[in-house]
């Protein structure tokens, strides 16, 4: 019998030596002449068990991980085709707790499909969204997509259903659909895993989005940072072309929706929707001011929907299952799921898709099973760059738009990073501005200036020049930033400097007392 | 390699073909130079204003506006090494000391034997894997002793 061998093809994966151990699977089964297939897969998220090899046996799958190559031989001696034990098998890979407390919307198919394969992608519930998205009408479908409750998972959190309504009552010969996927944010990595491990759920969404408000062209803004991803959505947009999934006539229908992917060339600011559709235009990556809204005057000043990818990959499940399926997960206005990258120097790293509600503590401690390094965690960065430095002591918030709002955090991309106690949260403050100050695209004073003057200032304060003095110049430097930049990246760059001046003021301190006072 | 003026301008030229006609081609032409040559010949620039109908300072603005486009050719190999949070919270920033001083370079430099340009980068999206690089296209993830020096082996070799 033709067994399948699942090895990820996912970055992440083969940051970890997956290449080797597929080469190694091939050459055993090679020279012991027996019959197996090898597939790559996604990756499902567990990053600490990657290269995680699974197998497809009659009882289901069964994984084992990490794999080195070295393990390979020994695999193939304990008959691990037919899924017996060995040291490193992990039973049934859904019933390893990391993925059985999750719930999985968005990522029902990664780590489980070949990613360009349609024909996986269907068996697994695949077009389903977009075949009735066909059968309504444009304005049924951005209902539907309005009532899930989804927001935009980019950071921003601005209702995706209104933002398609928007561009749908505009009238223009040519519409765009744009998706952000210029995910620069540290501490995430969610874009890239779905656009790896399950393309078609985004060319799906963008189709799906075409359709709904009008558009016949889209195209996805790829970080260069990023080269696996665009191999494979490449692949997997000519797969979708093929099969008539995009083209002249969506799935045989009267809409036209073509895409392509148009790569950056490693400029943060390019995330900002505005800086990416004046790159897409080949302009240098400028924040524009709003009004007018891209809805409106978007790429070569067209109405756009821009998006990001996961809100983009979510609209095929809403549009398969209904609005109110999605809406019934999380809670108060924060619809849905949101896959959580647990990231940083933590025991369980990756990928946690679940509805929203959790707290930072069940995240970081229970789920993420505290740092790798086995020390205490001291400060945990949630949202990326931009995002706000959290203390233990605010270990009870819950993984809420609002909430995190309340607490001047933002969940952003929902990318957290966790610190141990060796972090020095004064040098964290410094290379937020000094990061703020080299990515600036330079259009707004306060971000061009304010993050410069801000590393010079922490730098002062290190030296330990009049501290008070310093600290007020930071506070004030901060509330210009923040009121007075035209985009998030100079606007949310004191979250994770006043948050670690707030949180952790024994690390601002002078250098003797800091001494002193350990 | 460093190629003559008039001689780059004609290898760029079938870039530029590729692309003038599609919506927004700037970025895909000089992505497609710097895939070709490894870096951005500031020699070519006019050739593209002039295909695109810019001016020569439009083009020189967004060129000089992205990090990728290195203005010099790199070294044979390329090696990014992530700065961000993620990796910083793993020991990032030692590993990129240790980077340094075995490759005899500071981040933005070429080798003097032109075996490796060294390149600071932020965010590979390896996060989980903490902290990462990417040499020549290949991502590395848990930098540790062992996999730095392996580096150093692989780029002198």
């Amino acid at each position: 019998m033709m067994r399948k061998i699942y090895i990820p093809r996912d970055s992440g994966a083969l940051a970890l030596g997956a290449e080797k151990v597929a080469r190694a699977i091939a050459r055993e089964i090679g020279l012991r002449g027996v019959e197996a297939q090898i597939v790559r897969n996604g990756s499902r998220g567990l990053y600490w068990l990657e290269p995680m090899v699974e197998v497809e046996t009659p009882t289901g799958r069964a994984a084992y991980g990490p794999v080195k190559p070295s393990d390979v031989p020994s695999l193939f001696d304990g008959n691990f085709l037919s899924g017996d034990a060995h040291p490193l098998f992990l039973g049934n890979p859904e019933e390893i707790p990391f993925l059985a407390r999750q719930t999985r919307l968005t990522f029902a198919r990664c780590g489980i499909t070949d990613p360009v394969s349609l024909a996986d992608y269907e068996a697994h519930g695949g077009l389903r969204g977009l075949r009735n998205a066909l059968s309504m009408t444009r304005l049924q479908i951005v209902e539907q997509v309005t009532e899930s409750g989804l927001r935009g998972r980019g950071g921003a959190g601005f209702p995706t259903g209104i933002k398609w309504k928007t561009v749908l009552d505009t009238s223009a010969a040519q519409k765009y659909i744009v998706c952000n996927a210029d995910e620069g944010d540290s501490g995430t990595f969610a874009d890239r895993m779905i656009m790896e491990g399950d393309p078609f759920v985004l060319i799906e969404g963008m189709a799906i989005a075409g359709i709904a408000v009008g558009a016949t062209k889209g195209y996805i803004y790829l970080r260069s940072e990023y080269p696996h991803a665009e191999q494979v959505l490449n692949e997997a947009i000519a797969v979708a072309r093929n099969a008539g999934i995009v083209g002249k006539n969506v799935l045989g229908s009267q809409y036209a929706f073509d895409m392509e992917v148009r790569m950056g060339a490693g400029a943060y600011v390019c995330g900002e929707e505005t800086a990416l559709l004046d790159s897409l235009e080949g302009k240098r990556g400028m924040v524009r001011a709003k009004p007018p809204l891209p809805a409106h005057e978007g790429l070569f000043g067209k109405p756009t929907v821009i998006n990001n990818v996961i809100s983009l990959a979510s609209v095929p499940i809403i549009m398969d299952k209904g609005a109110a399926y999605y809406r019934d997960f999380g809670m108060g206005r924060s619809r849905g799921t949101i896959p959580i990258q647990i990231a940083g120097n933590v025991k369980h790293g990756g990928l946690f898709e679940a509805a929203f509600g959790l707290t930072l503590g069940e995240i970081v401690d229970e789920i993420g099973g505290g740092t790798a390094t086995g020390r205490p965690v001291r400060a945990v960065q949630v949202g990326g760059p931009l995002g706000a430095y959290f203390p233990r002591a605010l270990f009870d918030t819950p993984f809420d738009y609002e909430a995190f709002a309340a607490k001047d955090g933002l969940i952003g991309h929902a990318g957290i990073v966790v610190f141990d106690d060796t972090v020095d949260m004064l040098k964290q403050a410094r290379f937020a501005m000094e990061f703020c100050a080299v990515e600036s695209c330079g259009k707004c004073t306060p971000c061009r200036i304010g993050s410069t003057r801000g590393v010079e200032v922490l730098d002062r304060l290190a030296k330990g020049i009049e501290p008070s003095r310093q600290i007020e110049i930071v506070e004030d430097l901060c509330n210009t930033m923040k009121f007075g930049s035209l985009c998030a990246l100079g606007g949310f760059t004191p979250y994770p400097v006043m948050s670690a001046l707030t949180h952790f003021p024994e690390d601002f301190r002078p250098q003797p007392v800091r001494e002193a006072a350990e | 390699m460093q190629h003559a003026g008039t001689e780059i301008v004609s290898a760029v030229m079938p870039i530029i073909e590729r692309w003038k006609h599609e919506e927004g081609p700037l970025l895909p032409i000089l992505n497609g130079i710097l895939r070709e040559f490894g870096y951005v010949p500031r020699e070519v620039l006019p050739a593209i204003a002039d295909a695109l109908n810019l001016s020569r300072a439009e083009v020189y603005g967004v060129v000089s506006f992205y990090h990728d486009y290195r203005e010099n050719p790199p070294g044979r190999h390329v090696l990014k090494v992530c700065r961000a949070e993620a990796c910083q919270a793993m020991g990032g920033d030692a590993v990129a000391e240790r980077l340094q001083e075995l490759l005899g370079i500071t981040f933005g430099e070429t080798a003097a034997d032109g075996s490796v340009t060294l390149e600071e980068v932020f965010c590979l999206g390896l996060c989980a894997c903490s902290p990462s690089a990417m040499l020549d296209g290949e991502v590395i993830g848990r930098l540790d002793e062992d996999k730095v020096q392996e580096i150093a082996r692989e780029i002198r070799a």
